[in-house]
Formats: structure tokens, C-alpha cells, sequence
């Protein structure tokens, strides 16, 4: 059990600091994005596995020979008052501790969601009063604003696309025709899922290096898993024009619709706040989804994407393995 | 009847394009007017307008903390919260992800984009 506990401990040292900063600075994750989401999920979960793993492990030490031995004594004492001589102080700590982490991940995750439902639900009454339904299809609308702006609003059936009048006057019906695309890939991918989850980890450990890379990382590639399915239909060069014109535009509102007018207006608030911190995306989101665009390098070959998948199935296995089966370290 | 989101929409119209409160009974008329105004079928619809829907169509947005009554006069008036502008920027704040406390919750087109990074791509597009 003890060296159960002490693997447990250093796998998840090692998840939560010197693996995600390897991969985020890896350049193969461009080449395989879908491969790339499924190890950082992998990551997440077996580094939060193996935190609480380790100290449960630790604290059952004394009274039981495995995890599920060792929960049964714990129920025992908690349920039938069964003496508890046998845990010491550390035992108890790091029992409390695990129950204290294991509860406040469940609670942060939740919690998560009802903020998100929550401003999904307020966005959702402002649209129904300030946007009309575009030409383009249903659950688009458009919005009156200058600034080009594309985004969706998920929400199951109630998903909405939102464009902006700026938007649609910026670009040509091929290049909206390519956001329209990218944006319903979000959508039927249900991108809104993953970030609600690494949105939920970050929150609870912010403090740990991985839970920021992972956020950073994960929005990333999210907009490279839509560009791809944009890419199916649309010309790569449609992609990068658009890309460049809401890009440009967003972070110069005024700049392209008015040439060098004295901003001011609604506009302006939305460029200087876009140039400093810019909430959870990675400042490099939008360079290297254009620079994937402009230099595509191959797609990862099989092979190596076959070793992510199975590094992700370890990743989930080890912890899982190690806790669960009887007397695997002694 | 129109559907109560529809009127919501009208009322709000209303509000953000009047200058001053207005009662219950002045947004009936002036919904009454409006439907009138645009086809046939609207206008006999805006005639069976009741002052009791306007005035749950009104509780409704000032549950949503859209539209404000002010107490102090019989009937009660009421008046929009903040503008139409203002409501707008508020959801291109969240869009954009620059509002405070708001990450995350949107998959935007193009996320922040750093001044460096946009000359860039203005140099791409041969804007410069």
C-alpha cells in the first residue's frame, strides 16, 4: 500500500507540472489536434485520479490490504462505530483531505455549470430582444453591432450562431459561409462540453500549472478542430482571409470600416480591452491557427498517433490499475 | 395574439426608442398603432391587445431586470434600464471574452487578438 500511494503521488506531481508544460510547448498537437484533446482529457483525468488516489491510499494504509478492503474497514468505523486506533493522525489528514478534494471538484464543476447556464441564459433574453434571425439559415441571427464578430451561443435545440452587421459587411459569402461552418462545428461537436470541464478544472486548481495549460491549450485546439471541418468545404485561403478580416477587426474595430476616424463610440471599449489580458485564450491562439493554415505541415503519421491514444489509455489505466487491484506494489 | 417573446421585443422597442416612461396604457397604444401600421392581420390583432398583457409582457422584463417602474405616479410607468446600445456592448463584451468573470462560456470566431498580432495579419491582407 505504501508504495501504491508514493507511485500515485509521483504520477500525479509529474501530471500536474512537467508533462502539460512539455505539451504545450510540443508542436505535433497542430498535426493532430482530435489526438492532442483526447491526452490532455487523459491528463485531467488521471491527475486528478491520482491526487485523491494517493492520499486515500495513504490514509487507509493501516486497515486495509487494497483500496477496496481498505474502504470497507473505513465504512465500519464510519457507519457502525467501529474503534479507530488503528489510523493516526497523518492517516486521518489525508483521509479528510481526499474527501475535502474529491467534494470540492465535484462542487467546482457544478457550480461551473450553473454559471455558465446562467449568463447562457441572460445572453439568450438579450438576443431574443436585439437580434433577427439572418437569411442564412436557422439559428443564426444577426446583431447590430460594427465590430466583426462571430460566435455561437450553445445551448442544445436553443444553439444560436451569432453574427454581427459588421461581420457580414466585412466579408465575402464564401468567407462567411467558411465562420458559419467553424462555428457550427463548435456546436455539433459539442466543444461547449470541454470547456465547460476545463474551464470547472481550472477553477478548482488554479494554482496548478496544468489545469492553465490545459485551458489554454484545449481552446486552442478546439478552433483548429473546426477550421479543419471548415477546411472540408471551404478553400483554405477563404479561411485565412476571414480569419485575417475578423482578426484585424476586432482588435482595430474602427480601423477598416472607417479609415482613421477619432473612434470613440461602443466600439472602442471592446478594442482596448481585447489588447490586454483577454480572458482564457493563449495570445498565440489566432498566430498558430494561421500559421497552421499557411504552412500545413502533414497530419501526424498513424503510427504515432496510435502511441498518443495509447499513452492516453495507460495515463487513465495506471491510476486505475494501481488503485483497484489487490497488492499490485505490495 | 402574437407570442409573449414577440411582444417583449415590441415593447422593448418601444421603450429604448421613447424618450420618457410611458404607462401601460400609452404602450398598448402605441403597440395597437404600430401593428396597425404594418398589415391587416397585425392591426386586428393589436386591437385585442389587453392592458393586462402588456402589463405581464412588462412584469415579465422587469423580472429579467430589463425595464424599471417608477412607483411614485398612478399608473405606474416604466421605463428601459439601460439602452439598446449599451445592452449590445454588454453582449459583445461577453462574445469577445473581455468581460470580467465571463471566460469560457463561448466559442468565438476569433478569441483576443494582440495589436501585434492583428498588424500582422492586416500585413497579411495586404492592408497594412
Amino acid at each position: 500500500m505504501f508504495w501504491t500511494s508514493y507511485s500515485l503521488a509521483v504520477l500525479a506531481l509529474v501530471l500536474a507540472w512537467p508533462v502539460p508544460v512539455l505539451l504545450s510547448r510540443a508542436e505535433w498537437p497542430s498535426r493532430a489536434p482530435f489526438m492532442a484533446m483526447v491526452l490532455w482529457q487523459a491528463i485531467a483525468l488521471a491527475g486528478g485520479l491520482s491526487m485523491i488516489g494517493a492520499m486515500l491510499v495513504y490514509g487507509l494504509e493501516p486497515i486495509g490490504d487494497n483500496l477496496l478492503a481498505g474502504l470497507r474497514a473505513l465504512a465500519g468505523m464510519v457507519l457502525h462505530n467501529e474503534p479507530t486506533t488503528a489510523l493516526g493522525f497523518w492517516h486521518l489528514f489525508a483521509l479528510s483531505a481526499a474527501a475535502l478534494l474529491s467534494a470540492h471538484l465535484v462542487f467546482t464543476l457544478l457550480l461551473t455549470y450553473v454559471k455558465i447556464e446562467r449568463q447562457r441564459r441572460r445572453h439568450r433574453e438579450l438576443l431574443a430582444l436585439l437580434a433577427s434571425p439572418s437569411g442564412d439559415g436557422s439559428g443564426t441571427v444577426v446583431i447590430n453591432h460594427d465590430s466583426p464578430v462571430a460566435y455561437c451561443l450553445p445551448g442544445g435545440a436553443r444553439s444560436v450562431t451569432v453574427l454581427s452587421d459588421g461581420l457580414m459587411a466585412a466579408l465575402e459569402p464564401t468567407e462567411l459561409r467558411a465562420v458559419l461552418i467553424h462555428e457550427n462545428a463548435h456546436l455539433s461537436q459539442r466543444h461547449d462540453l470541454l470547456l465547460w470541464a476545463f474551464a470547472a478544472w481550472r477553477q478548482a486548481l488554479p494554482w496548478f500549472p496544468t489545469t492553465r495549460l490545459a485551458q489554454v491549450a484545449v481552446n486552442s485546439l478546439i478552433e483548429m478542430l473546426a477550421d479543419d471541418v471548415a477546411l472540408r468545404t471551404e478553400s483554405k485561403g477563404t479561411l485565412i482571409k476571414a480569419i485575417a478580416i475578423v482578426a484585424s477587426g476586432s482588435a482595430r474595430p474602427v480601423d477598416h470600416l472607417a479609415p482613421h476616424g477619432t473612434s470613440g463610440q461602443d466600439t472602442s471599449p471592446d478594442a482596448s480591452s481585447l489588447s490586454g489580458t483577454g480572458g482564457a485564450d493563449s495570445p498565440r491562439t489566432t498566430a498558430s491557427r494561421v500559421s497552421r493554415l499557411l504552412s500545413p505541415r502533414p497530419p501526424l503519421p498513424a503510427a504515432q498517433r496510435a502511441l498518443v491514444l495509447a499513452a492516453s489509455a495507460m495515463l487513465l489505466a495506471v491510476p486505475t490499475g494501481l488503485l483497484i487491484v489487490p497488492g499490485l506494489l505490495g | 395574439m402574437a407570442s409573449l417573446g414577440e411582444l417583449e421585443r415590441a415593447v422593448m422597442d418601444l421603450l429604448w426608442a421613447g424618450q420618457e416612461a410611458a404607462t401601460a396604457n400609452k404602450l398598448r397604444d402605441l403597440l395597437a398603432q404600430d401593428s396597425a401600421a404594418t398589415d391587416g392581420i397585425a392591426g386586428h390583432q393589436g386591437k385585442d391587445l389587453a392592458v393586462t398583457t402588456v402589463l405581464t409582457v412588462l412584469s415579465r422584463l422587469e423580472k429579467k431586470g430589463l425595464v424599471e417602474r417608477e412607483r411614485g405616479t398612478r399608473p405606474h410607468r416604466y421605463q428601459a434600464v439601460s439602452s439598446r446600445a449599451d445592452h449590445t456592448a454588454d453582449l459583445m463584451h461577453e462574445a469577445l471574452g473581455s468581460a470580467p468573470d465571463r471566460e469560457a462560456v463561448l466559442a468565438r470566431f476569433i478569441g483576443s487578438v494582440s495589436e501585434s498580432e492583428a498588424a500582422t495579419l492586416r500585413k497579411l491582407l495586404g492592408q497594412d
